[in-house]
C-alpha cells in the first residue's frame, strides 16, 4: 500500500511544473541546435539580453509572430540582444523548412520532447521570455508576440534604448 | 546414379531458388502500417495515443509515421525515429529498462508474493484440522455432540403435536 501511495505521489510531482517568474533565473539546460549539429544553451548568451520564443512548425499563432520576431532580431540583434527560438514537441523537418521559409536567421535550439519547455513551465505555443544579462526572466509573455508589443515593451528595456 | 545425382542436384537449386524469392517477397511486403504504430505511439502534446488525436501536432506526426511506412521501414525502425524525434514519452508502452521496468515487473512479483501467502496459509489451515471454531460450539464435521443431540430431542419433544 505504501508502495503504490508513494509510486502515485511520485507521478504526481514528477508531472507538475510552475511557469518561471519574473525575477527568477531562467532554466539553461543544453539542447541541440536545430541547424548546424552540436549543443547549445541559453546559457551561452550569458551577458546578453535574449528573447526567448518557444515555437512550434505546427502551430498558426507562431507562423503570425515569426515575421515580427526576425524584424526585431535585425533591428536590435548584436553583441547586446538576441532573439533564441526554442522549437519543441515538433518534427526537425518541419521545424527546418519553418525556419527557412520565415528566413529566420536567429539561433535555434531543439528541444523535441519538450523537457525545456517543462523547465521553463510553457502550457503551450508560442510563449515568449525576455532574459536579462545575468540570466534572470524579465518579461514573460503567454501567447504571440507583434511588432506593437515587441516596439513597446521590449525595446525600451534593452541597452541604448532612448538613444536614437 | 548420374541421372538421379543430377536431378537431386536441380532439385536443390531449385528449392533454394525458391526459397530466395519467397524470401525477397516477404522483405517487400508493408511490415507495418500507420494504424498498427498509431496504437502503440502517443501524442506528445495531447497526451493521448496517437490514434486518437486529431491537434496538429498529431496530423504532422502521422503524416511522418505514414511517409516511413511508404518507405518500408519496420516498426521498430519508425519507433525509434519517433524517439529521435520526440524522446522516449512518445512511446505509449513501458520501455523494458531502468524505471519502466518496474510496470513490467511489479505485477509479477506481486502475484509471486500472493501466491506464496496464499500457499502458506492454506498450509497452515489444514495443520490446524480444519476452518477456525471447529471445536467449539458449532456443528462439527462428525456430527452433533450428545449434549446438543440431546437438547434438539428436547426441543422436539416441545413441539411435539
Amino acid at each position: 500500500m505504501l508502495a503504490v501511495v508513494g509510486l502515485l505521489t511520485f507521478g504526481l510531482l514528477g508531472k507538475g511544473s510552475s511557469r518561471v517568474a519574473v525575477g527568477e533565473a531562467a532554466p539553461a539546460s543544453p539542447l541541440p541546435r536545430l541547424e548546424g549539429g552540436g549543443d547549445g544553451s541559453l546559457s551561452d548568451y550569458r551577458g546578453r539580453w535574449v528573447l526567448v520564443n518557444f515555437w512550434a512548425s505546427w502551430c498558426g499563432p507562431c507562423r503570425e509572430e515569426a515575421p515580427a520576431l526576425e524584424k526585431f532580431q535585425r533591428d536590435h540583434g548584436g553583441p547586446r540582444f538576441t532573439v533564441v527560438g526554442i522549437d519543441t514537441r515538433d518534427l526537425s523537418g518541419d521545424a527546418r523548412a519553418f525556419v527557412r521559409r520565415f528566413g529566420l536567421s536567429y539561433p535555434q535550439l531543439r528541444d523535441g520532447d519538450g523537457a525545456s519547455a517543462h523547465d521553463f513551465g510553457t502550457t503551450g505555443v508560442p510563449e515568449n521570455y525576455l532574459i536579462d544579462p545575468r540570466g534572470k526572466v524579465r518579461l514573460v509573455v503567454v501567447g504571440p508576440v507583434d511588432p506593437e508589443y515587441l516596439d513597446g515593451a521590449v525595446a525600451p528595456l534593452l541597452p541604448g534604448a532612448g538613444q536614437s | 546414379m548420374r541421372p538421379r545425382l543430377a536431378l537431386t542436384v536441380w532439385l536443390g537449386v531449385a528449392f533454394a531458388l525458391l526459397s530466395l524469392g519467397a524470401l525477397s517477397a516477404r522483405a517487400e511486403a508493408p511490415r507495418t502500417s500507420l494504424s498498427e504504430i498509431s496504437s502503440e505511439v502517443m501524442c506528445p502534446v495531447c497526451g493521448t495515443l496517437l490514434e486518437l488525436a486529431e491537434s496538429p501536432q498529431a496530423l504532422r506526426e502521422k503524416a511522418f509515421v505514414s511517409r516511413l511506412v511508404a518507405e518500408g521501414r519496420s516498426k521498430d525502425q519508425i519507433k525509434d525515429a519517433l524517439v529521435a524525434e520526440y524522446g522516449t514519452e512518445v512511446l505509449a508502452l513501458p520501455q523494458g529498462s531502468g524505471f519502466d521496468l518496474s510496470a513490467y515487473l511489479v505485477p509479477i512479483v506481486a502475484f509471486v508474493i500472493a501466491v506464496i501467502a496464499l500457499t502458506i496459509g492454506v498450509l497452515r489451515w489444514r495443520r490446524a484440522g480444519g476452518p477456525p471454531g471447529g471445536d467449539g460450539g458449532g456443528a462439527s464435521a462428525d456430527g452433533p455432540s450428545a449434549e446438543e443431540s440431546e437438547r434438539l430431542d428436547a426441543d422436539l419433544a416441545r413441539y411435539d403435536l
